[in-house]
Order: C-alpha cells, then structure tokens, then sequence
C-alpha cells in the first residue's frame, strides 16, 4: 500500500507539473500570435487596433523620408492596391530600399497611421520577404478577378 | 573532369552505404560473422569516395571552375581563399555534402573508439549509420547534387553571401553539423540495442560517451552561431528565437535530457524506455533541425509544388526514421520492464524531473516554431510568433530546471531524507535569495527578473562550491591534494558544466537587464554618451577590398579622461551581388562590451551611428565554454575505457 501511494504522489505530482506546463505555453501562445495583414487588409478596417500585427509588400518607389531629427523614418508599404503609411524610429536593415519587400510589425493609429517597431528585410537580394510577396500575390489575384 | 570524378565517388558512397546498410544487420540477424565483418571496411570505404567528392567541389571552387553550377552561384574569383573554400557549405547543396561527410567520420570514428563493442551489436550499429547515411547521400544525389555543370560556364561567380564571409561562419557549421550528426550514433546505439533486445546498463554506458561528444559539439556550434550574430547582424542581440536558431536549440534541449536519462540508465538500470524516445526523439530534432537550416528546403517542404522532389524526399525521410523507431520500440518496449525502483525524494526524481521539463520546453519551442509554417502550408492565415512567446514560455519552465539541477547532485540514488537536504541547502537557499535582492539593489535595477536571475545564478554558484567541499570532505583523512585527484573526470565534467550554467545565467541577466543603447546622428567631431562613455565621431574614410567598398568611420570612446578604445565600424558594399551590409566593431571586455554600428549616411552629410553598452555580455559565452569542457571532461572519464583495458588484458591472458 505504501509504495502503491507514493507511485501515486510520483505519477499525480508529474501530470500536475505536466498540466500547468502545458496550460503556461498555451496562453503564452495565444497572447503573443502576431498576426500578419496585407495593406488591402489594413485598408478594409480589417486588421485589429490597438494590438500588433505585421503588414508585408514592397516599399513606395519615392515614398521614404527622414523627419528633422535624421532618425525617424516615414515611408509607405504597398501591395500595389493600398497604400498604408508607416513610421519607424530606429536604425533600417541594410537591405531596406525603395522597390523591394518588406515587412514591418507594429500597431496601427485610429488615424490609418501605422508606427513600427520592427522593420525586417531579406538578408539576401534574391528573395522577396515571403509575406511580403504573399501580399502582393493576394492584391493581384484580387485584381484579376475584378477584371474579369 | 573533377567534378565529374566527385559525382561518381558520391555515386560510390551511396553504393557502399547501401551495403554498410542491408549486410551486417542480415549478419547480425542470422549470426553470420563474415557478413557482419562487411560494416567495418565499408564504412571506411564510404569515407574515402565522400572525402574525395567533398574536396572535388572545394577544388571547384578554389579554383573558381565556374562551370559547376554551385560554385558559380555561391563564389566568385575575387572571394578571399578561406571563404571560397568554407562557401562550399554555404548552401544547400554543399551543406547536405558536409552532412553526409561528417555522418561518415562519426561512423569511422566509432569503429575505431568503440572496437572492443561485441560483434553483433557494432554490425547493428554500423547498419544503422549506414542506412542514414544511404538517406542522406541518395537525397543529395537525387534532389541536391552538388556537382550539377552550368552549360555553357558563365564568366564570373556570384559570390558567397557576404554575411557568411566573417571567421565565425568559418567554424559554425562544422561544428554544428558535427553535434546534430553525433546525434544519430547515440540514435544508431538505441536502435541496436532495439533490434538485439539488450537494453541494459552496459548499452548506457557504450553509448554515453558518444551522446556527450555530440552534444559538447552542438554546444559549441549554437555559442558560436550566437556569437556570430551578436556582432555580425549589427544591433548587438545574440538570441532571435529565430526558426534557424530553434532548430539548433531543440536538438540540444533534448540532447541535454538524455545525457541526464542515460546517466541513470547506466547507474541504476532505470528509465530504459525514455532513454530510447530521448534517443529517437533528439535525432529527429537533429533531422528537422537540418532541415529548417536552409530556408529554401523548409519553403519547398512546405509549397509542395515548387519543388516537389525534394520536400517530398525529406517528409519520406523523416517519417521512415521515426516511424520505423518508434515501431521498433512499440514493439520492443513491453518486454522493457523493470529497472531499479526509487523512492519519492531521490537522485531519480530530480533527473526525473530534469527530464519531463526539457521535454516540456522542447515541445513549447517545436509548437512555436512549426506552428505559424503549418498554418501557412494549409493555407489557414499568416502569423508570427515572436521572442515574447519563447520568453514567456522558456523562463517560467527553467527555474525549476536550475533549481533542481543543484539539488540533484546533494541527493542519494534509490533515495533519501528530505529532512537532511532541506537542512543541507537551506542556508544556500537563502543565502542565495538575499544576495540576488542586494546584488539587483546594488546594480539599482530592482524587477523581478533581474532579482530571480541574479539569486539562481548565486544559487548554482554557492550550490556548486558546497557541492565541492562535499565531495572533499567524503574522504576523511586522506591529504586534499589527494582527494581532488581521486574525483573522476565524469564528476568534474558535471560540476564544470554545472557551473557555466550559473556563469551563463549572469550574463544573461545582467546584460538584460542593464544594457542600453543609443541611434545618434553624427558628424566629424561631434560626441555622443552613452553610460559612462563618450564617443566621439572622427569621420569616415573609403576603403576599398578585394570583392567589397567600405565606408569606415572611426570612432573615439573615453570613459572620463581615460581614452578606452578607438572604434571602425564600417558600411560595406559587396560589389558582386551589390548587397549592402554592417561590419560593427566592438571593444570586448570581461565586464562589459561596448559596441557600435553604422547606419546610413544623411544628407547634410552626417551618419546614424548605433551605440551599445552591453554589460557581462561575455559571460554567455564563458558559461556555454565552461558547458562544453564539461563535456569533455565527462567524455574522457577512465571508466570508459576501463572495458577496452580489462578486454586487452583478457586477450593477452587468453595467447599466452
């Protein structure tokens, strides 16, 4: 009887700490999702506000500016449909230009302005970030069967 | 012509591996010697046709033989020599050449290490590996080979990407693929001992070694990728939680779990069966792992029809491996039973424990970094899960882990008193406890990470020297000179890494916690502060290498009047791909690093400049070194070698 019960502290201690551990890294996974929107997306009002998303697609050709302070960035991400305005403060990854992909993660302003905290580019000039060129496949196809 | 050679020793290889592969396990199965003889000399054959195929493609490279599609598209004439020849492994192709080639080494080098192993149960083994190894060299040949021509050659290469042209990439991936390859021998063991039915503490005890040489290995090759994108990515972070860094970790968090379960398989003869899963389990992880490393496989596993062949390839792979181990171990396991039984509080327990956590954490990384390429692959949204996750995740799960892991060596086998532990450690606990609260107050960041990091880096410490007084102390009598040398290699091995993880978890605390960064503009003259330092912009200048242009500025850094290091960080242009890139520079102490980048000039014709100070940022890296010579240390225990000892002894008896 007594070994009986102590295999049964062992074994209930065990799917305890096992339960907890579980339930910890589920609701650690369900608050820290980042949800990923393409500029169309952002446009139609269907990204969240108030809580961080990534926005993908290329960079405005034109559309990047430094403020007065030489640090703030502002510039646009497209999908080639929308265009969603976006401000960053911080330093730009070198392979951040106008004309390629990017994705940028951050929250979006009830006024449509979106400020990142994040600004991700491919580490090689071959790729397109592969979000980035999701969205703009996703505008595309939209395109396409509006024409038709 | 070279190329072509080394396509046919490739061809070769695989032909040897299929034989190391079918005839000692038929050998071993029917108990037939001459055939299971056949392992030995076609393992060392095979590494013969690899080596000889792999310094095929580094000639084509060194030689910039332009017509070998590899080499034109990963080098370049113009490439310094160590990077044409370390741009061999930097891709696909390459790198699944170096995987094959290194399975191979292991593979020799177990005939050699573990010669006196009996005959039937190394026959397994190497049948094993070479089955492995028939996986990888065929998906090579057949998805990847690397010896493709590009008809007609073009002109000139395009270069190793420039991230990879840096010393740390030099050595990160042999080593790393050094630890995930180790892997399969601690695999190949569990699946012979599987198929011979024989899993006992001497199948431990074989396979121990092994599993701490691979592990010492992914030790040492996660510390130097980490390294490498502390100063090479430009911003001074050295974790992402990125899926290429996760796939490194996950093998190691398991590796790590089986070290601890194998210990108590060879001690005690307990935890057999979850010996053998960890086994299974950290090789898969070392599979995955590979296979993540190159994005471009993971993206062709996971959108099927860009390029089917090969994620298909791998998917067969991966399901044969696990699910061929894990049939065998259904099957096998029921007659498994039995092991050494332990009490509540007991040496078992902790590693128990030890191991259910590891398993925990291994499985919360695996969900975070599959879950969001699932998600993606069956079409159902685009997420990220990002370092919050992992974070909240990983450090809740791993102070039981630290707790436990001082506990552990205090406690009995079979069992013991809680009473007289909790007597033993309680002074530490609480000495531990008010010396992280002050050393937080001291360093005037009192949160409740930096205080629960700064006490469980005291606990391991003072745990650590209480543990090597201890064990001094056991020998009453003896000089102490002689008692520490009469301490086994293994001993030191755990009490060494023990300690690194306490060194480890200061730096990492402590640079969490206190560094600070700054994003000046700056021009010639101008100064900026930044925690105690001056840094002082004296200008830029051109240089010009090889196969790149730089723009250098030269900064000043000063800490008072006192003048500690003058800075070139540099914005480099690789000319080939035109790809732009930030070289930081850094001065490295033993108590803080400082740390600058360079941004981007602006118009008025001054720079973003990024400044670090990132305090004990070089303790990480000194506890992950303390890790691995513990590992070493627990390799190189005598009692490893004492079998093949008593064996020479026992043949010199049985001639004369």
């Amino acid at each position: 009887m007594k070994a009986r019960s102590k295999r049964l502290i062992l074994v209930g201690g065990g799917v305890a700490l096992l339960v907890a551990a579980v339930a910890l890294v589920l609701s650690a996974f369900q608050q820290n999702l980042v949800f990923f929107h393409t500029p169309t997306e952002v446009y139609e009002g269907k990204a969240p506000t108030g809580r961080a998303f990534r926005i993908g697609g290329m960079v405005e050709d034109g559309s990047i500016r430094r403020e007065a302070d030489g640090l703030t960035v502002s510039f646009a991400i497209t999908d080639t449909a929308k265009v969603i305005p976006v401000r960053y403060r911080g330093t730009l990854p070198d392979l951040f230009q106008e004309g390629k992909g990017a994705v940028v993660q951050g929250v979006l302003g009830p006024d449509g302005q979106f400020t990142a905290t994040e600004v991700l580019a491919k580490h090689d000039e071959n790729y397109m970030p592969v979000e980035a060129q999701y969205a703009i496949d996703q505008a595309h196809k939209a395109s396409q069967t509006v024409q038709q | 012509m070279i190329a072509e050679l080394g396509h046919f020793a490739l061809i070769l290889a695989l032909v040897l591996a299929g034989v190391q592969a079918v005839v000692p396990l038929v050998g071993a199965a029917r108990n037939r010697y001459a055939l299971m003889a056949v392992g030995r000399p076609a393992a060392q054959a095979q590494l013969f046709f690899l080596l000889f195929a792999y310094a095929c493609l580094t000639w084509a490279f060194i030689t910039s033989d332009f017509s070998v599609r590899l080499a034109a598209s990963n080098s370049h004439t113009d490439t310094p020599l160590i990077y044409k020849i370390t741009g061999v492994w930097g891709n696909h192709e390459g790198s699944l050449l170096l995987w094959a080639t290194s399975l191979s080494l292991w593979t020799v080098a177990v005939t050699i290490f573990s010669r006196d192993l009996p005959e039937a149960f190394m026959a397994r083994v190497l049948g094993v590996l070479g089955a492995i190894s028939a996986g990888f060299v065929s998906f090579t040949l057949f998805t990847s080979n690397p010896f493709t021509r590009l008809l007609p050659a073009v002109a000139e290469g395009r270069d190793l990407n420039p991230l990879l042209q840096d010393p740390g990439m030099i050595i990160h991936p042999p080593l790393l693929y050094m630890g995930y390859v180790g892997f399969s021998v601690a695999f190949a063991f569990a699946i012979a001992a599987l198929l011979s039915g024989r899993l006992d503490a001497a199948w431990a005890r074989w396979s121990r070694p092994w599993t701490t040489v691979a592990w010492v290995f992914l030790t040492a090759g996660i510390a130097v990728g980490s390294g490498w994108a502390y100063y090479e990515l430009g911003w001074g972070g050295w974790w992402f939680w990125d899926p290429v860094e996760n796939a490194s970790f996950m093998p190691w968090l398991l590796g790590t779990a089986l070290i601890h379960s194998l210990a108590v398989t060879e001690k005690r003869g307990a935890f057999r069966n979850w010996t053998v899963l960890l086994a299974i389990g950290a090789f898969s992880m070392s599979l995955l792992g590979t296979f993540l490393v190159r994005s471009g496989v993971l993206t062709s596993v996971l959108a099927v029809a860009t390029d089917p062949a090969r994620g298909l390839y791998i998917l067969v792979l991966l399901v044969l491996v696990i699910g061929i181990s894990l049939t065998l171990f259904a099957w096998r396991a029921p007659k498994l039973t039995g092991g050494g039984s332990f009490g509540l509080v007991s040496r078992e327990s902790t590693l128990l424990g030890n191991n259910v956590l590891f398993a925990v954490v291994t499985g919360a990384v695996l969900l975070g970094t599959m879950y969001p390429l699932f998600l993606d692959a069956l079409n159902l949204g685009k997420i990220s899960v990002g370092p919050p996750y992992f974070e909240a995740v990983f450090v809740p799960l791993m102070v039981p882990v630290i707790v436990l892991m001082v506990i552990g060596p205090f406690v009995r086998w079979k069992g013991d008193d809680g009473a007289r532990l909790l007597r033993r450690l309680a002074p530490a606990a609480l000495v531990s406890l008010v010396l992280g609260a002050g050393l937080a107050l001291a360093v005037g960041h009192v949160t409740w990470r930096t205080v629960l990091g700064l006490t469980l880096a005291a606990w391991v410490l003072i745990g650590s020297l209480q543990l090597l007084l201890a064990r001094i102390a056991e020998r009453p009598g003896a000089a102490a000179a002689a008692r520490l040398r009469g301490i086994p290699a293994a001993w030191w091995g755990m009490w060494t890494a023990h300690l690194g993880v306490g060194v480890f978890i200061i730096g990492v605390t402590m640079v969490g916690s206190l560094e600070s960064g700054l994003d000046v503009k700056m021009k010639e003259g101008q100064s900026a502060q930044l925690a105690g330092y001056t840094f002082t912009f004296r200008g830029v200048e051109d240089v010009e290498r090889a196969n790149y242009v730089a723009a250098r500025a030269t900064l000043e850094v000063r800490a008072g009047e006192r003048r500690v290091a003058t800075l070139t960080p540099e914005k480099r242009l690789y000319l080939a791909q035109q790809m732009p890139m930030t070289e930081a520079s850094l001065d490295i102490g033993p108590f803080r690093d400082v740390y600058v980048s360079l941004g981007e000039q602006v118009e008025d014709g001054s720079w973003i400049v990024s400044l670090y100070h990132k305090p004990f940022i070089s303790w990480i890296w000194l506890g992950c070194t303390l890790m691995g010579l513990g590992g070493i240390f627990a390799a190189a225990d005598r009692r490893y070698r004492r079998l093949a000892e008593r064996r020479a002894a026992a043949g010199v008896v049985q001639t004369a």
